[in-house]
């Protein structure tokens, strides 16, 4: 579903995403490690569409996103870091916009899957309340209602349960773990755990390239004793870290 | 796609004070300067004159308010990347949001009607003056805003995006002013200065609130406008 090849990103003099190469097919939730500012969510944004690559490609179902970059946000649901969205709207409101864009002149169509992104992300007690008012965690859950409203093929959530309490993020595993069947899932967090419990294949990126790329299973592996925050300190620093 | 960004952001204004404070102090002010700075009621003719002659002025402040926001709270709080990870293309976002905004503005002119209706209480006004008057502050308030939405997508800033409005948009209104062409005519030969006349808004403005819609006057307005909402397409594709 996902091809990323060489993907790289020039910030002026800074090379902040090195040839990132990765593949995502249908049914795999794949966990984006790596240190804050190595580059994870700069690739994100890439795929996405959002940022223009300085050099490699992207491809959604066989679309590339230099050529057809609308077609390929028609098949992407994208939660940004810190989920954004329009302060003085409802969550109906917001909802309802996102809707408009994605279904255009179909006002059924809106409306059905309004009600169900409300309902899958547990939002209808909230629906009228403006987004200001609203706590973290729902702010949280309306931006993941805004990704998949359009029940897309893939899914590419920057840090998913950042700011959430436990409750909230076993909640939001939840329904992720239940929707990736037929999707293709790309999530980036800082939680290892998160990665253990959820994801099929992990990637962790350092200093803008791709480390390693396995399963949770075989990473852990990587130590006697099966710690996955040792594993993440040597990929991400170098072995010479480890040691000290 | 372009309707749902444009009722989107047309809601937007009412969604906040934002909408109401403005009409207050648009039609204060319009009616305050026709009134007061332009002697409306002294001049004893039915016409609006009086009160169409400021507008120039008046947008200059007023419109950098109502376009300010447009992108640079889009940047500010991220959600700019919401809207680009949408399928829509930028020449979609640009228009959809330039025409909510171009309508509201359009709107507070249209509201100032009971001017008009005065006018026509008390005396016998033309019409055509009248109508090509509202045409004219229309497509006046649309280039000042077009100027602004540039502006607001060069920065996060809503304060940067206003001030560099402001300073724009007098730009063009100074050009076209009589006392700083007498000014310019003092040391540069009259065709030349003639010619920094035309790129001001108010020759153009003037031509056309003395009820002659010259095409020419039309063609620069929207020409101005199509070109700064051109560079805001650009800005944004960076």
């Amino acid at each position: 579903m996902i091809e990323v090849q060489n993907l790289a990103k020039d910030f002026g003099p800074i090379r902040a995403v090195d040839g990132v190469s990765f593949r995502v097919n249908r049914g795999d939730i794949l966990g984006f490690l790596g240190p804050n500012g190595a580059g994870k969510s700069t690739t994100m944004k890439m795929l996405t569409g959002f940022l223009p690559p300085s050099g490699g490609t992207a491809r959604v179902d066989g679309i590339d996103v230099r050529v057809d970059p609308v077609g390929v946000k028609r098949r992407i649901g994208y939660l940004p870091e810190s989920s954004p969205s329009y302060p003085e709207m409802t969550v109906e409101e917001f909802l309802g916009f996102i809707a408009a864009v994605r279904f255009p002149g179909d006002a059924d169509r809106q409306a059905g899957a309004v009600e169900r992104a409300l309902h899958l992300c547990f939002l209808p007690e909230v629906r009228r309340q403006p987004i200001e008012t609203l706590s973290k965690g729902y702010r949280q859950r309306v931006g993941f209602a805004q990704a998949v409203l359009h029940d897309p093929p893939v899914l590419v959530l920057d840090e998913p349960t950042d700011g959430l309490d436990p409750n909230q993020k076993r909640e939001v595993r939840r329904i992720i773990a239940g929707m990736a069947k037929d999707k293709a899932i790309i999530l980036s967090t800082h939680i290892l755990e998160e990665v253990e419990a959820l994801c099929t294949r992990v990637i962790i990126i350092a200093r803008g390239r791709v480390v390693c790329d396995e399963t949770p299973a075989s990473l852990c592996a990587r130590h006697p004793e099966g710690r996955l925050d040792e594993v993440f300190r040597e990929l991400t620093l170098g072995p010479a870290a480890t040691a000290a | 796609m372009i309707s749902a960004i444009f009722q989107r952001e047309f809601a937007g204004y009412f969604r906040t004070p934002v909408a109401y404070v403005f009409l207050v102090v648009f039609l204060l002010a319009a009616s305050g300067l026709g009134f007061f700075a332009g002697r409306f009621f002294e001049s004893n003719t039915a016409s609006l004159e009086p009160f169409f002659f400021f507008h120039p002025w008046l947008f200059l402040f007023l419109v950098p308010a109502v376009g300010m926001r447009l992108w640079a709270e889009e940047r500010r709080g991220g959600t700019i990347e919401l809207l680009f990870t949408l399928p829509l293309t930028p020449v979609q976002a640009v228009l959809g949001k330039f025409l909510a905004g171009w309508c509201f503005l359009a709107l507070a002119i249209v509201l100032t009607f009971p001017l008009a209706l005065t006018v026509a209480f008390l005396g016998s006004p033309d019409w055509g003056v009248i109508v090509g008057s509202y045409l004219g502050s229309v497509l006046l308030a649309g280039v000042c805003l077009a100027i602004t939405s540039l502006m607001s997508a060069l920065t996060k800033s809503q304060v940067i995006a206003f001030v560099l409005g402001v300073v724009v948009c007098f730009g063009f209104v100074l050009v076209g002013y009589s006392l700083f062409s007498d000014l310019l005519s003092s040391f540069l030969p009259v065709p030349v200065v003639s010619a920094i006349a035309n790129f001001g808004f108010i020759p153009h403005y003037d031509t056309i609130m003395r009820g002659l819609v010259d095409l020419s006057s039309v063609v620069y307005f929207l020409s101005l406008t199509g070109f700064a909402l051109f560079l805001n397409i650009v800005a944004l594709e960076r």
